[in-house]
């Protein structure tokens, strides 16, 4: 899909706050509200707008810990990769699964309570996977997003 | 830090939200068993008390042409003190960085990377990304596929 002027606009500020309404939206970029609505539902439909995520303070609720892993699969095969992306999809603090190239297979976004907590999770959810050889853990300590090439 | 008590109301809200942030208050409502009104409060609750910080949209950059993405993690040479504010305000004007995150750990820095093809990668990697300041190592990871992207936390 191409994008005009105003439809990078329009994901520019999405991405920064979707809970404005299209009227308001509009209003900024200089279209009607009818205007705003088809093009953010022509973004959406091209699958370019892919989610909404809401935006939670993680310290705030008790998360105060984000750790990325990355994981090597100590025994490879389609089964094995099948098997361990059903059981490491369904560990709740497991916020995002990559399977990646290169130093290790996967790569995991996980977030816990505190280090003891983490402890806990690496111990008796990850390490217990079907297939799991070598762990990598970094603790995050800061993460900002860029808007890309828009 | 203090942390916000959330109540089991406030809980069950969230969960809700999480899987549809455009869920509205009357939905919200009905999924909970609760008044609109009360709905509203507990939102505004969160809202003020800086819990619930509103949403976003992601964008999807395969649907806009952006077929690669790699995941860059980088050593610095922390011999240098400006290492980290040097290399992240440099990476910052690299338009390709899509995320720029600090760690505790054996990787120091890592920066998410989008790019048309691999001969474009190519050519960002070389003129933009080696390029910046005080790398002492750099492994790439390239995604194959995206497994699990909800980014829920278990409330």
């Amino acid at each position: 899909m191409t994008l005009d002027e105003t439809d990078r606009a329009l994901l520019q500020a999405l991405a920064l706050d979707a809970d404005q309404s299209t009227a308001r939206l509009g209003q900024k970029l200089g279209l009607s509200q009818p205007a705003a609505w088809r093009r953010i539902r022509r973004l959406q439909q091209a699958g370019v707008i892919a989610a909404r995520r809401l935006d939670l303070d993680l310290e705030k609720l008790g998360f105060g810990v984000t750790v990325f892993l990355g994981i090597k699969l100590a025994t490879k095969g389609r089964v094995s990769l099948e098997d361990f992306e059903r059981a490491v999809s369904g560990i709740p603090e497991v916020q995002t699964v990559d399977h990646v190239l290169g130093l290790y297979d996967y790569r995991l976004r996980v977030v816990a309570r505190d280090l003891a907590d983490f402890e806990r999770v690496l111990r008796r959810r990850i390490m217990t996977l079907p297939g799991v050889g070598d762990v990598e853990a970094n603790v995050l300590l800061s993460e900002e997003r860029r808007r890309g090439p828009l | 830090m203090r942390i916000f008590m959330l109540e089991d109301l406030d809980r069950r809200i969230l969960r809700h939200l999480q899987v549809d942030p455009a869920m509205g208050v009357p939905d919200l409502a009905a999924a909970v068993g609760l008044s609109p009104a009360r709905v509203t409060r507990r939102l505004d609750r969160m809202r003020s008390d800086g819990v619930l910080r509103g949403s976003r949209i992601e964008i999807d950059w395969q649907a806009l042409g952006y077929a690669v993405s790699v995941s860059l993690r980088i050593t610095l040479d922390k011999t240098q003190p400006r290492a980290f504010d040097d290399f992240i305000s440099a990476a910052r004007d690299v338009p390709e960085v899509v995320e720029i995150q600090t760690f505790l750990g054996r990787v120091d820095v890592r920066l998410s990377l989008i790019a048309r093809d691999l001969p474009d990668y190519q050519r960002i990697y070389r003129d933009a990304v080696l390029v910046l300041p005080h790398i002492a190592d750099i492994e790439a990871l390239m995604t194959v596929a995206r497994v699990k992207s909800d980014a829920t936390v278990p409330l």
